[in-house]
């Protein structure tokens, strides 16, 4: 028999950037709020001897337990979906801070394109620019409505940055901190890429470039540029994580508790209200109900959809009638991108998880697409994130995998290899979506999620043509060899690619074609809200962080709205 | 087995010694053998010895088998991947550096029993796209692929492993990585993956691990491991060299 808790104000199932903004607002508003948190509690203490690129980044030391939950994987409805077993195409968070820990920092805004894809594609090429297959949504906010959310998630991230961007949206403020360092690997790529009539500018990073006081009081440190960022803690507190900056915030108003090892497996329901959650104290294997006025799911984009699925709160999505909204949209991204072999030595082991060059030139509608068989595109970047020596063998075309010829080239090459690297948009389709699955699950008993996912045609088309582009920016950049990306086939769970799934829990203007309305709170329940990479109906041609946190600070007040005056916020 | 002109490879051993090769096999000779590089550069892994804070190396080696209990198949083992990180004139190649050892004990430890991956039946063989379906660990895989790398040596050339020739040795890891050799509940092909990436990951990583001795792979690599800030250097035009740096020193 599970325990009944007393009642809180706001519940939220993980604490990550989501979570950990919606429980700073919410707190510093009044409510009581409890995070759940299935993972353990960390801090930068816990960094000091981070530097260790064997247990963090090849053994996935802060990330999700597998053995505890995974998720199962299809290419296509006809093949048996199977448990992903070891982590690999994307790195899923668990712990305080969820993935905002061991992100990179390359924080971006969508562009206001994203917003309205739908109407501005059909207004520009006509209907018929993508096929029916392609489940094309404006996303009911525009990028103005949205703006003040995104300058507020900047703030507390004390964003470095430069307003460079000929293609970004208007900005009711500058970036909170100046750009990081431009290092000689980044004004190569500048150099080339202006030759080619681009427009590069520096990425907005959250490794802030100076030391940062944010408005709730909380600072952030500088940079060091050590280079091990992505996949790892920073032991400076440079790198803006839930926390280090929205969680203390919270904590500090003494309305938030947060409790760890806390494994949530079911959101209640009576009526058209949630009542609150379900967990099991992984310690003791005790069940627990937390009632609450409000629930908010911040679990990430898997988790959000697996707990409305296994609760029954919405209609699952169905691809053979394109039915039902929970579970569709889900998306992804691709990665067009060139290697350049150089001459020269470089001190590529030296850099930071968000530091870079960026164009946007080749993003979104910023070109032209009435001759190309697909829609958006996406931003090309030098990324100088530090490169580990066990992952990063570089060798020339037609070289042999292991042995001799292997060792020589791949040591020779390590320090004088660059890559040019695009974040590509990927544009949601009818066969691909989340279900649950009917014959795996969790180690609670509960269903693991299954993902049913391939690239489509308008992702193949997008590659090929951004990967020419990322190799003559190669080429201009005087690489002694050029080697373009493969062409892509089918989506492959196993090599890292990226931790920026989207979909599945879609926000939108009507609840025909959304799960959520535009304040992320459920068309079936307004007392529960669903906030994460999830809300988005189609993936850009960014990194999603930026827009997530603007989402949470927006279903952050749509929650304390709620709060006062109950009711449907649309 | 590349020749190393300062040291001694295993076969220059064999000859100088003038063991028959038959009355090593099995025996403990070939297993210290794997660790003779490593001793005659005087330094202990494990310790990091080199790191300039944590003052002398360490006289004592600590370094010892956790996993396999049988030195045949270690020693399969340390022939094989040194064929596939092979001693040359940059340095060690993996038994220099300690691979076979870092491979035992991860082996022992959480990777070796996927303490970390979903591990739940029903397993079926599934496509290339889904990625690891084996019902066995990779300490059992690791265990079998030693024992049937030596069986194919025995079936192909009517030899142990270890006693083959280099290009022989190539021709059967070759045959597992092009799917071309049966095993038990998972394929050759995958073996082959975990067996490379695990080369690849002793070679490289930090030396508290037990393999990159002295840090060498560093040193061959110009990686300069744990520093704590590139702040003064990052805008340097120039390449700048550094005495890499384990994380033992930080334990002090
Ligand atoms: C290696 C890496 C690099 C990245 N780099 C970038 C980047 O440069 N730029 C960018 O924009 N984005 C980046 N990202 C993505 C970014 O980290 C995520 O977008 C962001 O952290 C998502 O925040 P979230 O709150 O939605 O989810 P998470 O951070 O995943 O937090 C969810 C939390 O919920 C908990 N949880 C899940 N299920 C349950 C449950 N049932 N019960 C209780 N708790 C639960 C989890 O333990 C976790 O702590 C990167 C991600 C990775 C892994
Ligand atoms: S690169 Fe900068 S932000 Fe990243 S971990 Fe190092 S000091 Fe922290």
């Amino acid at each position: 028999m599970a325990t009944t808790l007393d009642k809180v104000d706001v519940v939220t199932v993980g604490v990550g950037w989501t979570g950990g903004i919606i429980a700073a607002e919410c707190a510093k508003a009044g409510l009581k709020v409890v995070g759940l948190e299935r993972g353990k509690d960390r801090n930068t203490a816990d960094f000091l001897m981070v530097h260790d690129e064997y247990r963090y980044a090849m053994r996935y030391d802060l990330m999700q337990d597998l053995s505890k939950e995974t998720i199962t994987f299809r290419n296509h409805r006809k093949m048996r979906a199977l448990p992903m077993r070891q982590m690999g195409s994307f790195l899923l968070g668990e712990g305080l801070g969820g993935a905002g820990t061991h992100w990179n920092g390359q924080t971006w805004r969508f562009l206001p394109y994203d917003f309205e894809i739908k109407s501005m594609t059909d207004k520009k090429y006509g209907k018929n620019k993508l096929s029916a297959d392609y489940q094309l949504q404006d996303w009911g906010i525009t990028y103005d409505e949205l703006e003040p959310y995104f300058d507020k998630f900047e703030k507390t991230a004390g964003l470095s940055g430069e307003d460079k961007n000929p293609f970004g949206g208007k900005r009711s403020s500058p970036y909170p901190t100046p750009a990081m360092k431009k290092t000689p690997i980044l004004k190569k790529f500048e150099t080339a890429t202006s030759q080619l009539g681009y427009t590069p500018f520096m990425l907005p990073s959250a490794n802030l470039s100076e030391a940062y006081t944010n408005p709730d009081g909380e600072s952030i440190s500088a940079c060091q540029y050590c280079g091990f960022c992505e996949r790892f803690g920073c032991e400076y507190g440079a790198k803006t994580s839930p926390e280090i900056t929205v969680v203390p915030t919270a904590r500090k108003t003494g309305n938030f508790d947060v409790r760890f090892h806390a494994n949530v497996v079911e959101v209640m329901k009576q009526g058209n209200k949630v009542t609150g959650v379900k967990y099991i104290d992984t310690q003791t294997g005790e069940e627990y109900i937390q009632p609450a006025e409000v629930v908010a799911l911040t679990s990430y984009v898997m988790n959000n959809a697996k707990l409305l699925m296994v609760s029954g709160i919405g209609e699952q999505y169905n691809p053979e009638t394109q039915k039902g909204t929970l579970g569709k949209n889900y998306a992804y991204q691709v990665l067009p991108g060139t290697t350049g072999f150089f001459d020269e030595q470089m001190n590529v082991f030296m850099g930071a998880g968000s530091l870079g060059m960026t164009i946007d030139d080749l993003n979104g509608d910023n070109f032209d697409h009435s001759d190309l068989d697909f829609i958006h595109g996406g931003s090309i970047s030098m990324t100088q994130t530090g490169t580990r020596p066990i992952q990063t063998n570089p060798i020339p075309p037609d070289t042999p995998t292991w042995g001799a010829e292997f060792k020589k080239a791949s040591i020779y090459n390590y320090t004088r290899t660059l890559n040019v690297s695009t974040e590509g948009a990927s544009m949601p389709h009818k066969e691909n979506f989340m279900s649950l699955d009917p014959d795996y699950k969790d180690a609670y008993g509960v269903p693991l999620l299954q993902l049913t996912y391939n690239f489509t045609d308008q992702d193949r088309n997008l590659h090929k043509y951004l990967t020419a582009k990322t190799s003559d920016i190669m080429k201009e950049m005087g690489a002694k060899t050029v080697m373009a990306g493969s062409p892509i086939t089918n989506y492959d769970i196993v090599p890292y690619q990226t931790t920026h799934n989207t979909g599945g829990t879609i926000m939108g203007a009507s609840p025909d074609n959304s799960v959520v309305n535009n304040y992320l709170q459920h068309w079936n329940a307004d007392n529960l809200f669903v906030v994460g990479a999830g809300n988005f109906a189609h993936n850009s041609g960014y990194n999603p962080t930026g827009t997530v946190g603007a989402l949470a600070y927006r279903a952050a007040e749509g929650i304390i709205n709620y709060s006062k005056n109950g009711g449907s916020l649309v | 087995m590349a020749v190393d002109k300062k040291g001694l490879s295993r076969r220059d051993f064999l000859k100088t010694t003038g063991i028959a090769t038959g009355a090593l096999v099995g025996g403990g000779l070939i297993g210290g053998l794997v660790g003779y590089n490593v001793q005659k550069e005087g330094q202990v892994a494990g310790t990091g010895g080199h790191n300039g804070v944590g003052g002398e190396p360490a006289a004592v080696n600590n370094r010892g088998l956790m996993f396999f209990t049988n030195m045949a198949e270690f020693n399969v083992l340390a022939q094989a991947v040194e064929r596939i990180f092979p001693e040359d004139d940059l340095g060690p190649g993996a038994i220099g550096l300690g691979v076979p050892y870092f491979i035992d004990n991860q082996l022992a430890g959480n990777y070796g029993s996927n303490v970390k991956e979903y591990m739940q039946g029903p397993f079926f063989a599934g496509e290339s796209t889904q990625g690891y379906q084996s019902r066995l660990t990779r300490g059992e895989i690791f265990r079998q692929g030693m024992v049937r790398m030596d069986e194919e040596a025995k079936i192909r050339f009517e030899k142990n492993f270890v006693d083959l020739e280099g290009q022989q040795m190539d021709e059967i890891i070759t045959a597992f990585q092009k799917n071309e050799v049966d095993m038990k509940g998972v394929s050759s092909e995958f073996f082959f993956k975990l067996l490379r990436q695990a080369t690849l990951e002793g070679a490289y990583a930090d030396p508290i691990y037990n393999g990159n001795v002295n840090m060498d792979a560093w040193r061959m690599k110009e990686f300069p491991g744990n520093q704590m800030t590139y702040i003064a250097e990052i805008e340097n035009e120039k390449f700048v060299k550094y005495e890499p740096k384990s994380l033992s020193s930080m334990e002090h």
